[in-house]
């Protein structure tokens, strides 16, 4: 597979280490009411679609950053690549 | 109901081979039955099995999409261990392992059951004391385990490659009752098996959809019409998500990957047993045609396609050479990739569902087959009897929630490093 970096071009995903579902960008507030739960379900449970994903992919051996990839499950057709930074950003974390 | 022996294998040839019958009906599927198994797979067709045979229900159906032991029971690497180090899992897989001791006479099916040992190899000081631990932990569960130093592996297989500079093999851990297992006869072995004791086998026939009012499960939709159930098993692992969807289940603490495998051209009887890689992940055995069937790693993403990508075709064919360089010219004949239900912790899941009379087994990672009379057999105790069985009382949905993860590798809630 061929991950279109935003900003090196083209790189081939073995440089890249995978971590999963992009959601985990979503980490709960511990302190809130029910976050137990909201743990659990951030931590363990997961939709695993077959079709779009979006998924965190890190470049760990090229410049480091995190990407937001939306792949497809069933042809691994990979249709948008993101900088998880600015995704997080547009999610509202880390103004 | 015919009976497979010598005798008859004789008798047939020398009447032309003229009386051989079907292995197993194929029926059109009733309005109604008691218990319907999704997935005609290993451990589908185990279900139905022992639910026949052990607690006398008969009027049971097993759905599969497409034909019997199509799945990932004829994709696997075929090896048959019970080598784990934590108690909620060695006694499963050791009563798996003493269910495949016995299968063949007990199905009358030749599954080609070879106890040819699994050996672990191990490369430093550090894995040699975690694999003494393990060993120690399978026989605290009664389960044969043998520590050997690197004059015990020469004595085994004298081709590995022990003074490699980097990883050189200082000692193994041996289960001498492990082995390789014909999968594909598996798969037929149990469907025969069950459909001799009334089960209908029905083939083609892919769920699309649950029937379920007031939280109870009344049936499903399939491409061939309605089938109503008091009980439905879910045993489709690797489409685990797709399937659960469908009765409104959106979120399992499971993720879909694909698992390669490979055989190579058939060779000379080399490989005495069943050989893994303790420095990367490898694994390899030799079939009786003499085509080593090897495996490695996951590819590492989420993904239903049922192929995976070249960087790990390079990665196992090198941990191959790096422990067997006389395999080098050996050119590889197949490649095939299975789609794995990857869990949170590396365990399965056989349990209850949140809704009445919908039951889960899944999340098998990549060890699901050396699982598979185990795993019929406890799916089905749980079917039946609303109980788990004894040995698979830690395979519940709750344990994430609960801190009960069964995490042999010790990675966390990341299912592609397990």
């Amino acid at each position: 597979m061929i991950i279109n970096h935003p900003l090196l071009g083209p790189r081939d995903s073995q440089e890249f280490v995978y971590l999963g579902d992009a959601n985990l960008i979503d980490r709960p507030d511990w302190a809130a009411e029910g976050a137990v739960d909201t743990f659990h379900d951030y931590l363990y449970q997961r939709t695993n679609p077959a079709g779009l994903h979006q998924e965190l992919w890190f470049h760990e051996q090229g410049d480091r950053s995190w990407l937001v990839v939306t792949r497809n499950t069933l042809t691994h057709e990979i249709t948008k690549v993101e900088l998880a930074r600015d995704v997080a950003r547009a999610r509202g974390r880390s103004k | 109901m015919m009976r497979y022996s010598g005798f008859k294998v004789i008798k047939e040839a020398l009447t032309g081979h003229k009386g051989w019958t079907p292995a197993w009906r194929d029926p059109e599927p009733k309005k109604h039955y008691d218990i319907i198994i999704i997935g005609g797979g290993g451990h589908g067709l185990a279900t139905a099995y022992y639910l026949a045979k052990i607690f006398g229900k008969a009027n049971v159906a097993v759905l599969e999409k497409g034909w019997i032991g199509g799945g990932n029971v004829g994709r696997n690497t075929t090896i048959i261990r019970s080598n784990y180090l934590l108690d909620g899992n060695e006694p499963f897989y050791e009563f798996s392992m003493k269910l495949w001791e016995n299968l063949e006479q007990d199905f009358n099916y030749n599954a080609m059951v070879s106890q040819r040992g699994v050996l672990n190899l191990c490369h430093t000081d550090a894995q040699r004391d975690a694999f003494r631990r393990r060993g120690n932990g399978m026989r605290l569960n009664g389960v044969d385990a043998e520590l050997l130093d690197q004059e015990g592996v020469r004595k085994l297989a004298p081709f590995l490659n022990f003074d490699n500079a980097r990883f050189p093999i200082k000692g193994g851990l041996l289960q001498p009752r492990g082995g390789t297992v014909r999968h594909d006869a598996v798969a037929w072995g149990y469907a025969r098996g069950a459909d001799q004791r009334g089960v209908d086998i029905i083939q083609n026939c892919e769920v699309t959809g649950f029937k379920i009012e007031n939280g109870k499960v009344l049936g499903v939709e399939t491409t061939r019409g309605f089938i109503g159930a008091n009980k439905i098993g879910c045993a489709v692992a690797g489409s685990s998500g797709k399937v659960m969807a469908q009765a409104g289940i959106h979120r399992l603490p499971i993720e879909s990957h694909v698992l390669q495998a490979f055989v190579s051209e058939g060779l000379k009887p080399v490989l005495p047993g069943v050989i893994t890689y303790g420095a990367g992940h490898f694994y390899v055995s030799q079939s009786d045609k003499g085509g080593l069937v090897f495996g490695g790693d996951i590819d590492g993403y989420n993904t239903y396609a049922q192929r995976g990508n070249l960087p790990v075709v390079e990665d196992v064919c090198e941990g191959g050479m790096s422990i067997m360089p006389m395999i080098g010219r050996a050119r590889l004949l197949r490649i095939w990739g299975g789609i794995m239900d990857m869990s949170m912790d590396g365990s399965p899941i056989i349990d209850k569902t949140d809704i009445d009379g919908l039951y889960f087994n899944g999340g098998w990672c990549y060890g699901g087959f050396k699982a598979t009379p185990a795993s019929g057999w406890c799916f089905a105790h749980l079917l039946a009897n609303d109980q788990p069985h004894s040995v698979a009382t830690a395979y519940r949905f709750d344990r994430f929630r609960k801190g009960l993860m069964i995490d042999e590798k010790g990675m966390g809630a990341q299912p592609n490093l397990h």
